[in-house]
């Protein structure tokens, strides 16, 4: 997480839940990163990342994304997992990161 | 005679049950045990042949063991967890939508302003502008992270 930012890189999260749910998450785990609520999941469609009345009592939710933005706003770097337990290991991003000027 | 309790029987069974167990509270939060879960179907995999050679003792000599329902009833609940398992890895977690439109790599990432924990509005592009913390300057990148959320 340091390490992200030492390369200069801001972590942003982004979820369905409200501004209040967020900041209890934050607080509860120690967060320092930007957590961004799409309540009506506008974002998340725009990233084709939505996951229609998967979450409880069937709510829209997003998918798992992951994505590295440059300064012009051009994506460099992108994960979508096809399993939802597996995510993307630090290193691979890491190495993106780095080549970021 | 005495028949022997055949502890075999129950020794699977619980091996089958912590193996289930460990993925998510343990197994799950290292990558390497995680994407694939070799360390949770080791553990399944000894409780089964644990159950296999209690049933063996219990169906085959009954005379000296014990077992013949409990061993039934075990072993029908062993092999019902680690099916359950099976299914939530092969293919519970993998019912995700494509997302075939999800911007690539080279491509504008779709710009949004959306509010954050403090009610404040932050656009991709007020992220550009605003410096970092870490390093005193704004940033070279944002990685945009989209989870799933409480709900």
């Amino acid at each position: 997480m340091a390490e992200i930012e030492q390369l200069g890189v801001e972590v942003v999260a982004v979820s369905v839940d409200s501004p209040e749910q967020s900041k209890d998450l934050q607080k509860e785990a120690g967060l320092t990163y930007v957590i961004l609520s799409d309540l009506n999941a506008e974002a998340i469609r725009k990233y084709d990342l939505l996951h229609s009345k998967a979450g409880q009592d069937g709510h829209d939710v997003a998918r798992p994304g992951e994505f590295l933005v440059d300064s012009n706003g051009v994506v460099r770097w992108v994960n979508l997992t096809e399993d939802f337990r597996v995510r993307a290991r630090s290193e691979q991003f890491l190495a993106q990161a780095r080549q970021l000027k | 005679m005495q028949r022997k309790r055949n502890w075999n029987i129950w020794i699977g069974f619980l091996l089958c049950v912590v193996g289930f167990l460990s993925y998510p509270f343990f197994f799950a939060q290292y990558p390497i045990t995680r994407d694939v879960p070799w360390a949770t179907f080791l553990i399944m995999a000894v409780g089964l042949l644990f159950l296999v050679s209690g049933l063996r003792r219990a169906f085959g000599r009954p005379q000296e063991y014990k077992g013949k329902i409990a061993g039934s009833i075990l072993g029908v609940l062993s092999v019902a967890v680690v099916g359950l398992f099976c299914f939530g890895v092969f293919y519970a977690s993998k019912q995700l939508p494509k997302s075939a439109g999800a911007p690539q790599v080279g491509q504008k990432a779709p710009e949004f302003s959306l509010v954050d924990t403090d009610k404040q509005q932050v656009s991709l592009a007020s992220l550009f502008a605003a410096q970092l913390p870490a390093t005193k300057k704004p940033p070279k990148g944002v990685f945009l992270v989209f989870y799933r959320g409480y709900w």
